[in-house]
């Protein structure tokens, strides 16, 4: 397998909208890629194309080597990619340990209706896997707690957690610490971010905190006008006087030995 | 319950006998508005396939002389659940009033098709043949004795399964579907799909309460579709709450109840009984019957150090 | 020819009756989301009222105009009653609720207040046929209409007319426009949203029982007129569009020709056909004809 991700000359329009065109991207397993660009640049395009949701007008996904463009949703979801969302999307009226068991007990139910209806929730692989996945994500205090009552961070790593049961291997994080107070941005990066490299997922993050990106990208994918205008490591990419300009305004920082936050 | 409720008959009179039976028949097309009222949807048509049961265990025993009372009502299940497997493809598209809607629309259609076909009785409807068990034909009480056990031996299987049914994850995942439907889709399931079986399944139970009901009443009519029907089995849904299998049993005993009380004891007013019930109970006990009988053990347990 | 004639008659005549049956009930359900079944109850109360104001002016022997117009008003001021006690009684403890609990309410009053009927006018029917046949008769051709009819689908035009004309050029029309669209902001606009509601219940309960008033003279006042309304008109709105007033208008339309259709054509789908254009238009539009379907929020 050469690159766990490959996108070739993908294009999304709508009519006379031209949402993103010729993306060219490869990424190899286990990367942390942070995806940047203005509202509108086609970032969340690529996304929703990756994931199933858009079928692409021109162009090829492969995942894994096996080409997944235009494939329904749900079927890449099985064939081991998922997402996040920005606003987090659980389920407010079960307990956190129940949110996470019911998407591990998804994941592994046998196939079609007759495996929903004979896959019992509560099987021992499912509530185990959520035990495990509560504690990777270190929320274990909050276990019995009915999600509606969560705070903010603590939603968020849920939603991620709910995302990661099925044991993914490329995961799609939608602005991560959007809605995140600043001081707590970097702890809960640091407890997602180590939760996903113990499982060994490759990891492509959407964020507008660039301090975020640089701290915790291996590489940079730059988007402006529905294509990719740089790509290379965060020190490339945020000093690059183009991505400095058109996205990320100017880093005040020296270039070398930057990280942390002001 | 039910072994007790089954040991207890032969000492009761006939005509709480033959109450309990229809109560029980019911609380069958309960229980299928139960699995829909868990996912958040509410059928305002139910009677359909509580008709097409009763009809079909008339018709069959009419036209072909098939009287045996455990072959009709597999077959009137099997025929409800085949119309709901139908209806199903489109149903399942919806929810909300627009649910509950299309449902009402879907049983009225089949009630009007029945008040004005004179072949199957238009609106007088027909009687239905007494049943036979197997080859034994009872007659009067051990009639009424024989319809109950079946009826109760029938809610039995259906409260086992439908309780199985509950904690599969096609079963849980009915509040998750209430709550954020498009996670669900995220997570790679269909939840058309998953609406599809729920409302086969309460197709099936009605079916089958239908036909028992055929059976115990002795009689059908287009009644059984009109949207009052509907109506009635609602109402018990929220008198008994969707906390647990058991609860579809006890409100419909209890709504049986207070129905036959009110048409006697005030025969003028027994709507506006049933009216005031029903109100009480969503003002006060939103959760219906069940949730008083959880809140009753949860006061237990904390007494307890 | 003439069958053509008379289905086009007939059927207006029937959708004049359901468009006014039904307005209320679209108006109720567009401002406030609640499906009223008590709007059954409205009808009845309507219809029974009227037979005993036509009781008592043919007593007092008015002359016909007058009785008529004593017959509406005293319907609308029953309405009007009757929707003022529900509204600030009963509906205020359920506002925030589900919305198919808020419909169970509206049902389990609807109940209660069937047997009220029986507790005012006792079980029997009531003829209250004196309009009608006062109104006469005119022949067309081979054709015999009923005056009495003609001014029903007089009255509904006006109805449909003086209610397009308030939602758009009066202030409590406009109102009730922004409430039907998005009730927030309306409220963040500083509309009051609680006072839109109360107005529009009462509206919609004197329209109710307007109905129920003006097709008295055509039925059997009797028990159980409330049941079958219910269902006619929730074909009819659920057919325009919930909380369109157009919508009401043209699935009264259509509702009513097919019926009077089937009627003369096919008689036996006459019950079943107007529940089957509801399925139909449902399937395809699943919002109504009017109304348009609404995004999902994240």
């Amino acid at each position: 397998m050469s690159a766990i991700l490959a996108v070739r000359d993908l294009e999304k329009t709508f009519g006379s909208l031209v949402a993103a065109h010729d993306i060219t991207v490869s990424v190899p397993a286990e990367q942390t890629v942070g995806v940047i660009g203005a509202n509108g640049a086609g970032k969340t395009t690529f996304i929703n194309m990756i994931t199933g949701h858009l079928r692409p007008t021109k162009g090829g996904i492969w995942f894994e080597d096996q080409e997944i463009t235009g494939k329904p949703s749900r079927e890449i979801t099985r064939l081991g990619i998922s997402r996040s969302f920005q606003v987090a999307q659980i389920f407010p009226s079960l307990t956190v340990f129940d949110n996470v068991c019911v998407a591990a007990a998804i994941a592994r139910r046998s196939g079609g209706m007759w495996g929903s209806i004979t896959t019992p929730v509560r099987s021992p692989d499912a509530t185990a896997e959520a035990e495990a996945t509560i504690e990777l994500f270190q929320i274990g205090r909050y276990r019995d707690t009915p999600a509606n009552t969560l705070p903010q961070g603590v939603r968020k790593l849920l939603d991620i957690g709910m995302a990661v049961v099925g044991w993914p291997r490329l995961l799609l994080l939608d602005e991560p610490t959007s809605g995140i107070s600043i001081e707590e941005k970097f702890d809960l990066m640091n407890v997602v971010m180590s939760a996903l490299k113990t499982r060994k997922i490759t990891v492509l993050f959407v964020e507008h905190d660039m301090e975020i990106v640089a701290r915790f990208a291996d590489r940079v994918l730059a988007f402006y006008d529905g294509t990719v205008i740089a790509d290379g490591t965060p020190t490339d990419t945020l000093d690059s006087p183009r991505v400095q300009e058109l996205i990320s305004g100017v880093r005040l920082k020296p270039a070398a030995g930057s990280g942390g936050h002001a | 319950m039910f072994l007790f409720a089954a040991a207890a008959a032969p000492l009761l009179p006939e005509w709480i006998v033959s109450l309990t039976t229809i109560a029980f028949a019911n609380a069958l097309v309960v229980l299928g508005l139960v699995v829909l009222w868990r996912v958040g949807l509410v059928s305002f048509g139910q009677a359909l396939y509580y008709c097409i049961g009763a009809y079909v265990v008339a018709l069959l025993a009419r036209w072909t002389g098939l009287t045996d009372a455990f072959a009709l009502i597999v077959i009137g299940g099997v025929a409800a659940g085949l119309v709901a497997v139908l209806i199903g493809f489109l149903l399942a598209r919806y929810r909300e009033i627009f649910f509950a809607m299309l449902s009402l629309a879907l049983s009225m259609i089949l009630y009007g098709v029945l008040v004005k076909t004179e072949s199957l009785g238009s609106s007088d409807g027909f009687s239905v043949t007494t049943p036979t068990f197997l080859g034994y034909a009872p007659h009067r009480e051990a009639l009424g004795l024989s319809l109950y056990w079946l009826t109760l031996g029938v809610d039995a299987i259906a409260a086992v399964l439908v309780g199985a049914y509950f904690r599969s994850v096609a079963g849980a995942l009915a509040a998750p579907i209430r709550d954020n439907e498009i996670r669900v889709e995220f997570l790679g399931v269909s939840v058309n799909s998953i609406i599809h079986a729920k409302v086969v399944i309460a197709g099936i139970l009605g079916g089958l309460g239908g036909a028992l009901a055929a059976m115990a009443i002795g009689h059908v009519d287009p009644n059984m579709a009109y949207w009052t029907t509907s109506g009635s089995f609602v109402f018990v849904t929220i008198l008994a709450g969707a906390g647990s299998v058991a609860a579809a049993f006890v409100g419909s005993l209890v709504f049986e109840a207070v129905r036959s009380f009110a048409v006697d004891v005030m025969p003028g007013l027994w709507q506006m009984t049933l009216g005031s019930v029903l109100l009480l109970t969503i003002l006060f006990l939103p959760d219906g019957l069940g949730s008083l009988v959880s809140r009753l053990k949860r006061r237990g347990e904390v007494q307890r150090p | 020819m003439l069958i053509t004639f008379a289905i086009l008659t007939d059927g207006l005549v029937y959708a004049a009756y359901l468009f006014i049956v039904a307005i209320g009930l679209t108006l109720i359900f567009g401002v406030m989301k609640i499906l009223n079944v008590t709007h059954g109850s409205f009808y009845a109360f309507g219809a029974y009222g009227a037979a005993t104001a036509v009781g008592i002016y043919s007593n007092a022997d008015w002359p016909a105009a007058a009785g008529f117009l004593f017959m509406l008003v005293l319907a609308m001021a029953i309405g009007l009653v009757m929707g003022l006690i529900l509204e600030r009684g009963l509906l205020r403890l359920v506002y925030g609720k589900d919305e198919v609990v808020i419909v169970l309410v509206t049902y389990a009053t609807f109940l209660i207040l069937e047997d009220v009927i029986v507790l005012i006018w006792g079980p029997q029917s009531y003829a209250a046929y004196q309009p009608m046949v006062s109104a006469g008769n005119i022949e067309i051709g081979e054709l015999v209409l009923s005056n009495y009819d003609i001014v029903l689908v007089a009255i509904a035009a006006g109805l449909a007319g003086l209610a397009y004309w308030s939602l758009k050029f009066t202030r409590y029309g406009r109102l009730l426009t922004t409430v039907i669209f998005d009730r927030e902001t309306a409220a963040a606009f500083g509309i009051n949203v609680t006072l839109v509601y109360s107005a529009t219940f009462v509206i919609g309960a004197m329209l109710g029982a307007l109905g129920g008033a003006m097709m008295a003279p055509k039925i059997a006042v009797t028990l159980g007129i409330g049941v079958e309304v219910i269902v006619l008109a929730f074909a009819v709105v659920a057919i325009g569009g919930m909380g369109s007033i157009e919508g009401a208008l043209v699935g009264a339309l259509i509702v009513g020709i097919c019926r009077a259709a089937a009627v003369h054509l096919v008689p036996q789908i006459e019950l079943f056909v107007i529940y089957g254009v509801m399925a139909l238009v449902l399937v395809a539009r699943p919002y109504g004809l009017f109304v348009r379907a609404q995004p999902r929020k994240i």
